[in-house]
């Protein structure tokens, strides 16, 4: 591959790479636009993530409307609300939570955090960027083709996704999506090479794989994991592609619509499921993973303590990353597995709870007699571990086969995810933008404006997903345009659905102001120095805040201890940066 | 997907025998290196984009063995009919093993030096690999007119689908020939292109092994029924 063989720096000993080796941009173009520098990288990745965050948001707000008060909106017909729910969907699981996590703190962090001048393929790193922003063109073109965007749901199950019944099956949306899917991966995958192989190579003196922060151990795990997941989508998006447009039959089993006996046969739907769920639960922890590790380190530094068994957080991270690769078909129960095959999953499914709950008890003894700051990042960070243990543990209700199969398709389940991958992450990444907007930017966010972003977001996301599972459990559908009226949905259901709605739109809103918050605080934050959270990380240790071209000035920083002396006994200061020498005189 | 799984953990594997001599016992919060300690020189590590290569390689291992995996679970069912493997794909084999050789060759030249060595090996690698290309779309002429196209059946499909998929990294690699190729032109540095030339002949040799694996599979579909049936196990 022509990516792969580019050599700059190449065996070059990182500790004394001389500027000549260092991409420079000559221009205002270059410099910030067409950047090869990671951070800039990282920043239009979080930008344009946080754009298209904005879209589904705004869906949510659509689908909402339609949940809460059936039949006063017009122009939410079933089409347009199936076409809700699947971009919702795919835009906040892969082009927001993915590309923010790997794609934008991936970039920003992981050399400043290691002590590297830059990512080692800066050039592929920025192609990286621009695909991404193709595929999240080609997605968002597909709201204005012909025939609007798919509405298969973001699973896109064959046969429907593709045939006419389904929005956008016989029209463009379903085209555009896989062709932005696969752009996305290509994107992804030159990333993701960067990621790792500037963790494997590009660590500065002393920066062992056991003083990482576990921010870089969870980024490095989840990209790892994501290179050898998203293959599995691709293939899928490409054979579906090309039912949809040659006429094969991966996927197509022969069928009859409207009376009409279409050309496919011999395909296997279920060979899509596998496919794509394949790829589908590695990603629920190729979103959690960056969460556990970017969490931890906003707990140890926030509370003023070293992170709780770091080397038992380290474990758990990898083998949470391997056993996620073994549990794909509890996605699939109803799909009329063999018992056996279903018996195999649930246990697999049931064993991540170990290593899960592992970090989970670190977090708590790391809070245990620390000397917490209450800030908004510890808020967003606590709001994340009790959110993780409730979506957690409806978890383990749906890992099991019995439980799920009547729980299956219900609001219950909407609930469970959303509290899990949705809501959980989601308050990682604001804690994390928090945390780190000082660094890229030189000023803090404002602080009342943060805390009344913490409290409607963490309250109202209660408030929506805790009656959920009730309706759940009630035997509400998912994905049903209109209940109507049914025996078995109480008048009261439809109260709470109303209920849900004004608290979706309101906690919307709150996300609207944090946006405020982010340019209104470029310009009038208040001044945040170099390391306003007295943390111990590399990145805090930088000579120009926001770090400059090259991040380190002449020298690159050694690194003479782990990232976690925090409040140690007998020390100067209760933190340590991992760069500074253990006192000369030592006894 | 059993395919999938057994690639994936040889892949785990080498993952775990690597980050076990990576230390992950150690107690970072007792450890103080010195300073002198830390500078000590290590074993020269391998050049980055070797590594970069490596990761690459496995990426496209997993994502031939997912097509693969498909490719054994649709075979099981009862409606299969597999297609005639016209000779023209041993022909096809042959040339690409001779481009993997021209390859192998021109990274021998390149280690001892001997420029024109690397030249010559480049030129017919490329133009094997493209003489491989072109006997590729041949065999689908061929194919087509005998009236085997790919809605025609899925093992059609799929013989499309995974010569399509092997030709198209092979069409990435010339592209990063044609780069060492300029290199070479421009009179780069030995070491450079050394290094260059290496690249392109590792994933000479990964493209060679995985035609041999999956024209294997396309063409001797039936010796490995076995595999068939232990993928399909457990839906049965």
């Amino acid at each position: 591959m022509g990516d792969v063989a580019h050599t700059a720096g190449t065996a070059v000993p990182h500790d004394d790479i001389d500027g000549a080796e260092l991409y420079h941009p000559h221009s205002w173009l270059t410099k910030y636009v067409f950047s090869q520098d990671a951070k800039v990288i990282g920043v239009q990745y979080a930008l344009t993530a946080i754009a298209i965050g904005m879209v589904a948001l705004v869906l949510s707000w659509l689908m909402r409307l339609q949940l809460g008060f059936p039949g006063t909106f017009d122009f939410i017909d079933p089409a347009a609300y199936y076409q809700f729910i699947t971009m919702h969907g795919m835009i906040m699981v892969v082009y927001l939570l993915t590309a923010l996590f790997l794609g934008g703190f991936g970039n920003y962090l992981i050399p400043l955090m290691l002590g590297a001048r830059d990512m080692v393929f800066p050039y592929v790193n920025m192609l990286s960027y621009w695909i991404y922003l193709l595929a999240v063109l080609v997605l968002v073109a597909s709201f204005f083709a012909p025939g609007g965007p798919t509405g298969a749901g973001w699973t896109l199950y064959p046969p429907q996704a593709i045939l006419s019944g389904t929005p956008g099956g016989q029209d463009w949306g379903i085209i555009l999506m896989l062709l932005s899917l696969c752009l996305f991966i290509i994107g992804f995958t030159m990333g993701g090479l960067n990621y790792t192989v500037t963790v494997l190579q590009a660590r500065t003196r002393g920066m062992t794989l056991m003083r990482m922060p576990l921010t870089i151990w969870g980024i490095f795990t989840a990209t790892v994991m994501a290179l050898l997941a998203f293959p599995a989508l691709f293939v899928g998006a490409v054979m579906m592609l090309l039912d949809r447009l040659l006429g094969t039959s991966f996927f197509m089993p022969a069928l009859v619509e409207m009376g009409q006996q279409l050309s496919y046969g011999g395909g296997s739907p279920i060979l899509f499921q596998h496919l794509f769920w394949f790829f589908g639960h590695p990603e629920v922890y190729i979103v959690a993973l960056p969460a556990f590790g970017i969490v931890s380190d906003l707990i140890a530094t926030h509370a003023r303590r070293n992170i709780f068994g770091y080397r038992m957080m380290v474990w758990a991270i990898v083998i949470i990353g391997a056993l996620s690769f073994i549990v794909w078909a509890h996605h699939m129960y109803v799909s009329g597995m063999h018992p056996w095959f279903g018996f195999f999953f649930a246990t697999t499914t049931l064993i991540i709870a170990i290593p899960t709950a592992i970090k989970v008890y670190n977090w708590l003894l790391t809070l245990w007699r620390g000397n917490i700051h209450l800030n908004l990042p510890m808020l967003f960070a606590l709001g994340f571990i009790v959110t993780f243990v409730n979506g957690g543990l409806t978890g383990l209700f749906l890992g099991n086969v019995v439980v799920d199969v009547p729980l299956s398709d219900t609001m219950f389940v909407v609930a469970h995810f959303h509290m899990v991958m949705g809501v959980a992450p989601v308050m990682v990444i604001y804690g994390a933008l928090y945390h780190w907007y000082p660094k890229v930017t030189g000023r803090m966010l404002d602080d009342m404006m943060g805390k009344i972003h913490f409290w409607v977001t963490f309250l109202g996301a209660y408030l929506i997903f805790f009656p959920m599972h009730y309706l759940g459990l009630l035997g509400v559908p998912r994905r049903y345009h209109d209940i109507g009226q049914t025996s078995f949905v109480p008048d009261s259901a439809h109260t709470l659905n109303a209920f849900i709605s004004v608290v979706a739109l309101v906690v919307g809103a709150a996300q609207l102001l944090f946006l405020f918050n982010l340019f209104w605080s470029l310009r009038r934050g208040k001044e945040a120095g170099p390391n306003p959270w007295n943390a111990t990380t590399l990145e805090w240790q930088t000579p120009e805040t926001p770090p400059g071209h090259g991040n380190w000035g002449r020298e690159l920083p050694v690194v003479y201890r782990w990232a976690y002396d925090y409040s140690v006994p007998g020390a100067a200061r209760d933190f340590t940066p991992q760069n500074e020498p253990p006192p000369a005189a030592a006894p | 997907m059993i395919v999938t799984l057994l690639v994936f953990a040889v892949l785990v594997a080498v993952a775990a025998w690597w980050l076990a001599r990576q230390g992950l016992t150690a107690r970072p919060w007792l450890e103080g290196q010195a300073a002198a300690e830390l500078a000590a020189p290590g074993i020269p590590p391998l050049p980055t984009a070797k590594i970069g290569l490596g990761i690459f390689l496995a990426v496209a291992t997993l994502l031939l063995s997912l097509l693969v995996s498909a490719y054994a679970m649709r075979m099981e069912m009862a409606d299969w009919r597999p297609l005639p493997q016209p000779l023209l794909l041993w022909a096809n084999t042959f040339v690409l093993v001779l481009s993997s050789l021209a390859l192998h060759w021109a990274a021998r030249s390149a280690r001892r030096g001997h420029r024109a060595g690397v030249q010559d090996g480049l030129l017919a690698g490329g133009l094997t690999a493209l003489l491989f290309l072109a006997g590729q779309l041949l065999a689908w002429r061929q194919l087509a007119a005998a009236g085997y196209r790919p809605a025609a059946n899925p093992a059609d499909a799929f013989f499309y689908l995974i010569t399509a998929a092997h030709g198209l990294h092979l069409l990435g690699g010339l592209a990063a020939l044609g780069r060492a190729g300029a290199r070479l032109a421009r009179g780069a540095t030995t070491a450079r292109l050394r290094l260059s030339v290496e690249l392109c002949a590792t994933y000479w040799h990964f493209l060679l092994l995985a035609w041999l694996c999956l024209f294997a599979l396309l063409a001797h579909a039936p010796s490995i029924a076995w595999l068939a049936a232990l993928c399909t196990a457990p839906f049965r």
